[in-house]
C-alpha cells in the first residue's frame, strides 16, 4: 500500500486487519512481516529556517534532499545518520522517517547526540488512525510527556510517522583527523577515551583493530582545528604511538567509512552491532566469538562480522548495554531476534505502550518483542 | 488555580497511614504533625499552598520502593519532591497526599572519568554533580538558574535546561540512565552507560515527565571536560527586530555559542537600577559567549563582531578579560532580582521561533499597555526560550489574577507563532489549563495513556500536567476502585 497524504494513511490503518510492515525507502533491513505500508509517497521539505536552526519534513523525504537542502545554507544533520545500503545490500532510498524510527546516528553522536536528540517534533497515526502531534519547531520544549523521544527508534511499533520537524547545525569551516598508528584494542580505546576527557572537542573517536589504526576528528575553524590537533598530539605522546594527520578531504571519506561500516561491506557472515560502556568494550569485543570488529563512539559502538548462526548476544553474557543483530538470513534472525532482550520490567513497560498506542497489535508486530 | 477535592476517605486513613510508613523509615523521616508539615505546603510557585497529609524523606531506593507499595495498597496520591524548586508548582501538594522528598538521598555512588559519567543519587544538587568533578576539570553541563539549590530529580522531572544548553543540550540531552520506582514499588532500572536505547526510549519519555511515572532515585549522568575558557561579548542596538536578525545572523554564520542572552529596555533599565552593571540604555541587548583557549576565543568573538556590526549597534564591548567577562554577566544574572525589587513578579517561560521575537515582543508591549502591567523580558534567544517578567502587587485584590491572564495570553501567542507553553520549567499546576491551547484531544489522550501503562492508579502526582477535565475519567477510575 502505497500512501500518499495523512488521511489516507488514517483510513489505511482504521480499514487494517492483519499486520503492516511500516516502509520508508526500505533501506535499513528491519525484518517486518504483514502488508507493507510504505510512506515514500508522503514526500517534501514544508519549512527550513536557517536562522532557527530548524527543518520540517515529511517522514518519505529522502535524506539525500534534505540534506542537498542544508548544504546550499552552509548546514547539515549533526547527528550523521548512516547509510545501510552498502553493508545490507538493500537498494532504495534512505528516508528521513526511516532515519527517526530506527534513531539512526553516526559517529558524531558521541559529542553533538543522537537521531532522537535532535527530533524537536513529530507527527503520527497511532494504531487506532488517530493523529497525534507532539513537541513542534522549537528546541527548547517541555510541554506535557516526551512522545517525540518515544517515538525515535520505536521502528514504527507505536505509530506512522507524518511528519518530523528536526534541529539542524551549521557546517564547520574545515575538520581534520589525527591518527595513531599501532596501538592494540586496549591502547586504541584508552586513548580514545583520554582525548574525550581533554577540552579539545573531538567529534569522532574510532579505532580499528585490523589497520591498527585510532582516529580522531576534530572539527571547527581552520586555526582552531590546527591548534587543537596540536594539543591531541602533545596529550597523546605517552601513548608512544606514531601519528598521522588526514586532511579535510581525506578525513571526510574516512568517516564516512567508518560511518557506513565499509569494513564489513561485501563480506559474508552476521553483523551484530554491540552498544557498551566505552571501556568496557575491548573485553566485550574479545569475548563475542566474532571473527572481525571495530569500535565507534570511542569504544561504545562496536561492530562486529560473526560466523553465520554464532550467538554473539549468549557468548557475550551479560554487560551494560545491549547487541542488536543488524544483519543475518531470515532463520538466524528469527533465531535470535533483531533487538537484545530486555529485562521483565522494561519490556512488561514496552508491552503496556504497545498496547495503548496500536491496540490491534497491527505496526510491524513480532518487531522489538524479544523479553528476556 | 482548581486543585482536586481531597478525598476525605482516604485523610480518615492517616493515623494507619502514618503508622505503616513509620514501621519501614526511621522515626525522623516521617513528618505528620500539621505545623511541621507546613513546611512542604509549596514549591517555588508560592502563590499557591496546601499542606499534605504526610511528608516522608527516604534515604534508600529500597525505602521509596517501601513508601510507594504502601501508598499503592492504601490508595494514597503522592506528590514527589527535590528540593522544590519548580517555578511551575510541580511539587504542590494536595491535603490527601503524600509527599515523597528525595532530599536526604544526595550520595555520589559512582564517578568514572574514563566513560565520562557519574552516577548519583537524585536528592544530589545540580551545582554540587559539577562540585564532585571539577577538581579533575569536568563539569555537568545543565544550568538551571536555581543549580544552587534545585536537584537532579527535579531536573529529570521538568527536563530543565540553563543558560548554556544552545551548546549542550539540556537534561534529557545529559541523562544516560535512571533507576526508578513505580508506583506499586517495583524498581527498575533504565539505561545506563551506554549511550542507545536496546528497545523503545523509555528514558527520554521518562525525563521530563514531571513526576507522574515513577520516582527516579539514582541517575546516570554525563560530564564533559571544561572548556579551557569562555568570553561574552555585549551588544546594544536600538532596536529589538535588529537585534533578532543579528542573532539569527550569528547563527547562520557557523558559529556556535555556548549562550546567547537578549535583554529589553525595561529589563535593562531595571537591572542598571539594581546592579550598575554600565549597560548601555538601549532597546535591546544581547550577550554571547563563546568558548575554547584564548586565541580561539579572539577569533569567534571577532566574527561575532563583524556580523553585528553590520547591524549598526549602539554598543560593542567584546570581554578581554575574567573581569570584565564578570562584569558584562553581572547584570544579566541579576535581572530577576532587580525586578523583584520593583515588585512581585510572574516568570513565564514560553518559548518561540527566533524569526518571530520582534513581533512576539511587540505584541507583549501591547498587552502590557491593555492590563496596566509593567513586563521586562529576558531571553535565551540563541533557542528562542522566553521569560517575560510580569509585575504585580501580591498585596493588590485582582493584581494576581489578572497578571495570570496577562500570562496566559503570551503564552497563547508563543503556540500561535509556532512555539510552547513551557521551555525548561514545565508544566505543573501552572500552564496545566493550558495545555488545550497547545494539544488536541487525541495529542493529550496519546500521554495520558503513558501514565496509564506507568502508573493505573493515577496515584503519582495526579493533578499536575493534564487539564483536570481531560484527565477526570481517568482519575476517577482510582476513586471508583476504592
Amino acid at each position: 500500500m502505497d500512501i500518499t497524504s495523512e488521511d489516507a494513511l488514517v483510513d489505511a490503518v482504521k480499514g487494517a486487519s492483519g499486520a503492516l510492515a511500516v516502509r520508508g525507502g526500505g533501506t535499513r533491513g528491519v525484518p517486518a512481516v504483514g502488508d507493507v505500508l510504505s510512506v515514500a509517497g508522503l514526500n517534501g521539505i514544508s519549512l527550513y529556517e536557517p536562522g532557527a536552526l530548524t527543518l520540517v519534513a515529511q517522514p518519505g523525504t529522502p535524506v539525500a534532499d534534505i540534506e542537498a537542502a542544508l548544504a546550499q545554507e552552509n548546514q547539515r544533520l549533526a547527528f550523521e545518520p548512516m547509510d545501510h545500503r552498502g553493508l545490507l545490500g538493500t537498494t532504495g532510498t534512505p528516508t528521513i522517517g526511516g532515519v527517526m524510527a530506527a534513531n539512526v546516528s553516526g559517529p558524531r553522536r558521541i559529542s553533538v547526540g543522537a537521531a532522537r536528540d535532535f527530533l524537536l517534533g513529530v507527527r503520527f497515526v497511532d494504531g487506532r488512525g488517530a493523529i497525534v502531534k507532539n513537541g513542534g519547531r522549537v528546541m527548547k520544549n517541555v510541554t506535557g510527556y516526551d512522545l517525540v523521544k518515544l517515538m525515535a527508534g520505536s521502528f514504527g511499533t507505536l505509530g506512522v510517522l507524518t511528519e518530523v520537524s528536526m534541529k539542524v547545525l551549521p557546517r564547520p569551516e574545515t575538520q581534520a583527523t589525527l591518527v595513531l598508528l599501532g596501538l592494540d584494542d586496549v591502547g586504541g580505546v584508552s586513548a580514545l577515551a583520554r582525548a574525550l576527557g581533554s577540552p579539545f572537542e573531538v567529534t569522532g573517536a574510532a579505532h580499528d583493530p585490523a589497520a591498527q589504526k585510532t582516529m580522531l576528528r576534530i572539527e571547527g575553524f581552520e586555526t582552531s582545528v590546527a591548534y587543537r590537533l596540536g594539543q591531541l598530539r602533545a596529550l597523546l605522546t605517552t601513548t608512544g604511538a606514531e601519528m598521522d594527520v588526514l586532511d579535510e578531504k581525506a578525513s571526510e571519506s574516512m568517516w564516512m567509512t567508518v560511518r557506513d561500516v565499509a569494513a564489513f561491506q561485501g563480506q559474508s557472515g552476521d553483523i551484530w552491532r554491540v552498544s557498551c560502556k566505552p571501556s568496557d568494550g575491548p573485553a566485550i569485543a574479545a569475548r563475542s566469538g566474532a571473527e572481525a570488529w571495530f569500535y565507534d563512539w570511542a569504544g561504545g559502538l562496536i561492530w562486529l562480522r560473526a560466523a553465520p548462526g554464532h550467538d554473539v548476544r549468549t557468548q557475550i553474557g551479560t554487560f551494560d548495554g545491549h547487541a542488536t543483530l543488524v544483519r543475518a538470513d531470515a532463520s538466524t534472525m528469527a533465531q535470535f531476534g533483531m533487538f537484545h532482550p530486555e529485562t521483565a520490567g522494561v519490556a512488561r513497560l514496552t508491552a503496556g505502550l504497545r498496547a495503548q498506542f496500536d491496540p490491534k497489535g497491527i505496526f510491524n508486530a513480532g518487531l522489538m518483542e524479544n523479553a528476556a | 488555580m482548581e486543585m482536586p477535592v481531597p478525598n476525605p476517605a482516604i485523610m480518615a486513613c492517616k493515623a494507619r497511614v502514618v503508622e505503616r510508613l513509620q514501621a519501614v523509615l526511621p522515626d525522623d523521616a516521617v513528618i505528620f504533625d500539621e505545623r511541621e508539615t507546613r513546611a512542604y505546603e509549596c514549591d517555588a510557585l508560592t502563590a499557591y499552598k496546601c499542606p499534605p497529609m504526610v511528608a516522608v524523606l527516604p534515604s534508600s531506593t529500597q525505602q521509596v520502593s517501601d513508601v510507594l507499595r504502601i501508598c499503592h495498597e492504601e490508595g494514597v496520591p503522592v506528590v514527589p519532591r527535590g528540593s522544590g524548586t519548580s517555578l511551575a508548582g510541580g511539587a504542590l501538594p494536595t491535603a490527601d497526599c503524600v509527599i515523597l522528598g528525595v532530599a536526604r538521598m544526595n550520595d555520589v555512588i559512582e564517578t568514572d572519568y574514563e566513560n565520562r559519567i557519574i552516577r548519583v543519587q537524585t536528592g544530589r544538587t545540580n551545582l554540587s554533580v559539577t562540585g564532585a568533578v571539577e577538581e579533575n576539570g569536568f563539569f555537568y553541563a545543565p544550568d538551571p538558574s536555581s543549580q544552587l539549590a534545585c536537584a537532579i530529580a527535579g531536573n529529570i522531572a521538568m527536563n530543565s535546561g540553563g543558560a548554556h544548553c544552545l551548546k549542550y543540550g539540556v537534561t534529557t540531552n545529559n541523562l544516560m540512565g535512571v533507576k526508578m520506582v513505580l508506583m506499586d514499588g517495583e524498581i527498575i532500572d533504565f539505561g545506563g552507560g551506554h549511550l542507545d536505547a536496546g528497545g523503545l526510549d523509555l528514558l527520554g519519555l521518562i525525563c521530563g515527565s514531571e513526576g507522574q511515572l515513577g520516582v527516579v532515585t539514582e541517575a546516570t549522568l554525563r560530564i564533559l571536560h571544561k572548556p579551557e575558557g569562555a568570553r561574552p561579548v555585549l551588544i546594544g542596538f536600538d532596536d529589538n527586530e535588529v537585534a533578532g536578525a543579528c542573532v539569527s545572523d550569528i547563527i547562520k554564520a557557523g558559529v556556535l555559542p555556548v549562550a546567547i542572552e537578549f535583554m529589553d529596555r525595561p529589563c535593562i533599565e531595571a537591572t542598571e537600577a539594581f546592579a550598575k552593571a554600565g549597560y548601555p540604555m538601549c532597546e535591546a541587548l544581547l550577550i554571547v559567549e563563546v568558548e575554547g583557549s584564548d586565541a580561539e576565543i579572539d577569533h569567534q568573538l571577532e566574527l561575532i563582531s563583524e556580523i553585528a556590526r553590520r547591524h549598526n549597534p549602539v554598543e560593542l564591548r567584546q570581554s578581554k578579560s575574567a573581569e570584565e567577562s564578570a562584569k558584562i554577566w553581572l547584570g544579566r544574572k541579576s535581572a530577576f532580582g532587580a525586578m523583584g525589587q520593583i515588585n512581585d513578579y510572574m516568570c513565564l517561560d514560553g518559548t518561540i521561533p527566533v524569526s518571530s521575537l520582534p513581533h512576539v515582543l511587540k505584541r507583549i508591549g501591547e498587552m502590557s499597555d491593555h492590563y496596566g502591567l509593567k513586563v521586562g523580558n529576558v531571553f535565551h534567544a540563541g533557542d528562542g526560550n522566553m521569560h517575560p517578567l510580569i509585575l504585580f502587587d501580591a498585596n493588590k485584590p485582582g493584581d494576581l489574577e489578572l497578571c495570570e491572564e496577562f500570562g496566559a495570553e503570551v503564552l497563547k501567542l508563543c503556540v500561535e507563532v509556532g512555539g510552547c507553553l513551557t521551555g525548561e520549567h514545565g508544566v505543573g499546576i501552572e500552564k496545566r489549563d493550558l495545555m488545550h491551547v497547545q494539544y488536541a484531544h487525541d495529542d493529550l489522550d496519546a500521554q495520558m495513556a503513558v501514565k496509564d501503562v506507568f502508573d493505573p492508579a493515577w496515584l503519582l502526582n495526579p493533578a499536575k500536567v493534564f487539564p483536570l477535565d481531560a484527565s477526570e475519567s481517568r482519575r476517577a477510575v482510582k476513586l471508583a476502585a476504592e
